[in-house]
């Protein structure tokens, strides 16, 4: 995730582009000369081109490798092993059983369940989290005393281990929780709060407040990187301009945000349809199914019942699942010329 | 967001990487320890539980120093990542000579070939026979102690309300048990009279609410084959025993999702009737003295049961010392070092002589009871390589009972996973 490179080019907003000055045949006579030289360059290469491109092969090397074998091979495996029996545990020998275990997961109530807790995730988590986060950066995008301060302190869940703010959490939901003995002092004693995670109507929107809080703070950063690249020029013509505070927002701000907008939207997208974490630590997909996900049902099938082949086949549909989601959104945030 | 992708790919197929070096290894060759001249690594699970690894660390110590020829060198897991620790190393053939395990896993071990029969000089006829699992008529695994479950209650608290007092010879029936939660709830002091434990997840599901199915007349598998659940575990018994349990939640008489630590719980007052294990009877006694009676399970109709078996030593079939190995379990289950583990851990010794020799488990003991109740009412888990996924699937559908899930179909949906699963497995046979 902190790998992802963050958008450098930074498009300016349709209104604010100096409208072009040659005419369409000067637009012609230009393009032409580039595809002439593009030609040009792939017949004469430079002096010197194999060597780069051998250091360049020899740089990308150790990465590749490592890549291949930890991520690349495993996953084929996967794929593989998800037509087979293979277990964790067995004596017997693997044996290709066709789409079985397909079969198997697509009869399975469970799956469905799993899919619709995920679908409900991440349908909350994705505009609530990116516009959260989108507020805390407009928030801290400024110069005032003690800025430093806020932008840690709303940083500060994302330094926090998963693991470690679900076991905080855990203990905040209890019946004689944190929350519910702050919910009966405000309101003075009036509500009389649930056992937020023992019970399947609140428990999933439990983990969902729990996990924007944890996770805002991050995007908040991508968001805060995306304000920065916009240049102070655009705001200053647009006070000239004479506009109020949210035009300058609409105009400016948002058009200048596109391509942090599309990663911000496909990471936390992607995010959303792995939760594991929270639910592997704070319910172990009860109760009554209605926490589980599709990464806590693979994991659960793959080591706790040692259904290797099983959880291959979850994990393949799942990978199918995320290119179809990922595809879609790539489509929608295209840019569109 | 290619990086973020394959992660998350990385992550779901391990368990996939896993097996593919195990597949290459071919066919029950699981393990190969690589241990130097004449030491014999030993794995354990208690790295969090000091007293024990201290206990065994004893045997180890005095093992080493009664002989020259091998030395036994321990390495403790937490016990969480335990398992997974031992079937990762026998995946890379890196199994340690002696293992600890979890008696019910014993089958699923033996069955894959990870553990080889025991053949040891100590005579184990005379330990609780829930300290030996045995798979295939051979025994796999040898304890130094079990525990038992039971009933802790005060009795002033039962006193006041009227209620009797179960002993051996007369247990609680469904009746009698019905009656006393009614009765101590109408005295008011507790929200919940009943703490079974219902906070607890993984293994102690099934270690803790089966041995009610079994006294209902149900069971998690037919044992007849260990060939399906059908007919056992969503029969007509089984339905009983859900609605039972499901009603003691339902009328109030416990929590569906108790406090993390009911024997904590119990001792401030906030139940009136702990069920939970010999393990906590010796904090129990600390804190309450003369007021606390252990009294033995419900009988449900086919008298009271509790699970059997708790955590056992293996050889592993790889060991390339099987003998020096299966020589220091000898060694090891001599009645003074059983005693000393028992005593460490406040369990049950496995044999009566290690009982002897602790004053509480002697004749007349304390916790005599205990013993008695392990000897008289223990089933033990089902031993068949499918009682890992048995035990998940009837974990879940507790848990799903319990938060209101009609019973019939929540038991049926665990009989199909469990009876695919055999068949899947070719029926876990040889």
């Amino acid at each position: 995730m902190a790998t992802t490179p963050l958008p450098t080019r930074r498009p300016a907003p349709a209104h604010v582009r100096p409208a072009p000055a040659s005419s369409s045949n000067g637009n012609k006579r230009n393009g032409s000369n580039d595809a002439g030289n593009n030609r040009s360059a792939v017949r004469r290469r430079r002096p010197g081109f194999r060597r780069e491109q051998l250091s360049g092969w020899g740089m990308m090397a150790p990465a590749a490798l490592l890549l291949l074998a930890f991520i690349f091979i495993p996953a084929a495996l996967g794929f593989g092993l998800a037509f087979t029996n293979a277990r964790l545990i067995s004596p017997r020998p693997v044996e290709f059983v066709g789409a079985d275990n397909f079969v198997r997961l697509f009869t399975d109530p469970t799956f469905y369940r799993a899919l619709l807790n995920v679908a409900y995730f991440a349908v909350i988590v994705v505009p609530v989290q990116s516009g959260l986060a989108l507020l805390m950066a407009l928030l801290i995008n400024k110069k005032f005393r003690g800025v430093n301060f806020f932008r840690t302190v709303y940083f500060l869940p994302v330094v926090t281990s998963m693991v470690v703010v679900s076991l905080l959490w855990l203990f905040m939901y209890r019946k004689e929780g944190l929350i519910n003995e702050v919910l009966s002092a405000i309101s003075f004693g009036l509500i009389n709060g649930p056992d937020w995670l023992a019970d399947p109507n609140t428990a999933m929107p439990a983990i969902i407040i729990l996990s924007i809080w944890q996770a805002a703070g991050f995007h908040m950063i991508i968001w805060l990187a995306g304000l920065q690249s916009i240049s102070g020029e655009l705001y200053e013509a647009a006070q000239l301009d004479g506009t109020s505070r949210w035009q300058q927002f609409r105009f400016v701000t948002w058009p200048g945000l596109f391509h942090t907008r599309s990663l911000v939207l496909v990471t936390i997208t992607i995010q959303a349809l792995g939760l594991f974490d929270q639910i592997s630590v704070m319910t172990q997909g009860g109760p009554m199914d209605s926490t589980t996900t599709i990464i806590y049902e693979a994991v659960q099938s793959g080591y706790r019942q040692q259904e290797t082949s099983y959880a291959s086949a979850i994990s393949l549909v799942f990978f199918v699942l995320v290119l179809i989601v990922s595809a879609v959104q790539r489509h929608l945030t295209r840019e569109k010329d | 967001m290619n990086t973020k992708f394959t992660k998350i790919l990385a992550t779901s197929i391990a368990a996939a990487a896993l097996t593919a070096t195990l597949a290459g290894c071919g066919k029950g060759s699981a393990s190969s320890s690589n241990e130097g001249s004449g030491e014999i690594a030993l794995w354990t699970h208690n790295a969090g539980n000091p007293e024990e690894l201290a206990a065994v660390q004893k045997i180890v110590d005095s093992y080493n120093g009664s002989q020259d020829k091998v030395k036994i060198k321990i390495q403790a897991f937490p016990q969480e990542s335990y398992n997974d620790s031992i079937v990762s190393a026998a995946a890379a053939g890196k199994l340690p000579c002696i293992v600890d395990i979890d008696g019910p896993n014993v089958p699923n071990w033996a069955w894959a070939g990870y553990l080889k029969p025991l053949e040891l000089s100590t005579d184990l006829s005379t330990h609780l026979p829930s300290t030996v699992a045995e798979y295939d008529g051979k025994p796999y695994a040898v304890g130094y102690y079990d525990v038992a479950l039971a009933m802790m209650a005060r009795p002033s608290d039962l006193k006041a309300a009227g209620v009797r007092t179960a002993t051996v010879e007369q247990p609680w029936t469904e009746e009698e048990f019905q009656d006393a939660l009614t009765k101590l709830k109408a005295l008011g002091k507790w929200e919940y009279p009943l703490d079974m434990g219902t906070a607890g997840t993984g293994e102690w599901l099934p270690y803790a609410y089966s041995p009610f199915l079994q006294s209902f007349g149900g069971d998690l598998i037919n044992r007849d084959g260990f060939q399906s659940a059908d007919g056992v575990l969503n029969g007509d018994k089984a339905v009983s025993w859900a609605n039972w349990f499901r009603g003691l939640a339902d009328q109030g008489f416990m929590a569906k999702k108790g406090g993390k630590d009911s024997t904590q719980d119990f001792l401030n007052n906030q139940s009136a009737i702990l069920y939970t294990g010999s393990w906590a009877a010796d904090k129990a006694k600390a804190a309450l003295g003369d007021d606390l009676v252990v009294m033995p399970t419900v009988d449900l109709g086919e008298g009271p049961k509790i699970g059997g078996a708790s955590w056992q030593w293996g050889v592993t079939s790889g060991c390339q010392n099987s003998e020096a190995a299966m020589d220091y379990l000898s060694y090891s289950l001599k009645p003074e070092n059983v005693a000393a583990v028992a005593k460490a851990t406040g369990t049950i010794p496995a044999s009566n002589e290690a009982a002897a020799l602790i004053p509480a488990f002697a004749e007349g003991g304390a916790n005599r009871i205990f013993m008695d109740f392990s000897r008289e009412y223990a089933v033990m888990r089902p031993e068949t390589p499918a009682y890992p996924f048995i035990a998940t699937e009837y974990g879940n559908a507790v848990q799903d009972i319990l938060n209101g899930a009609d019973p019939k179909s929540t038991l049926d949906k665990a009989v199909k996973a469990i009876d695919a699963n055999i068949k899947s497995n070719g029926g876990y046979k040889k």
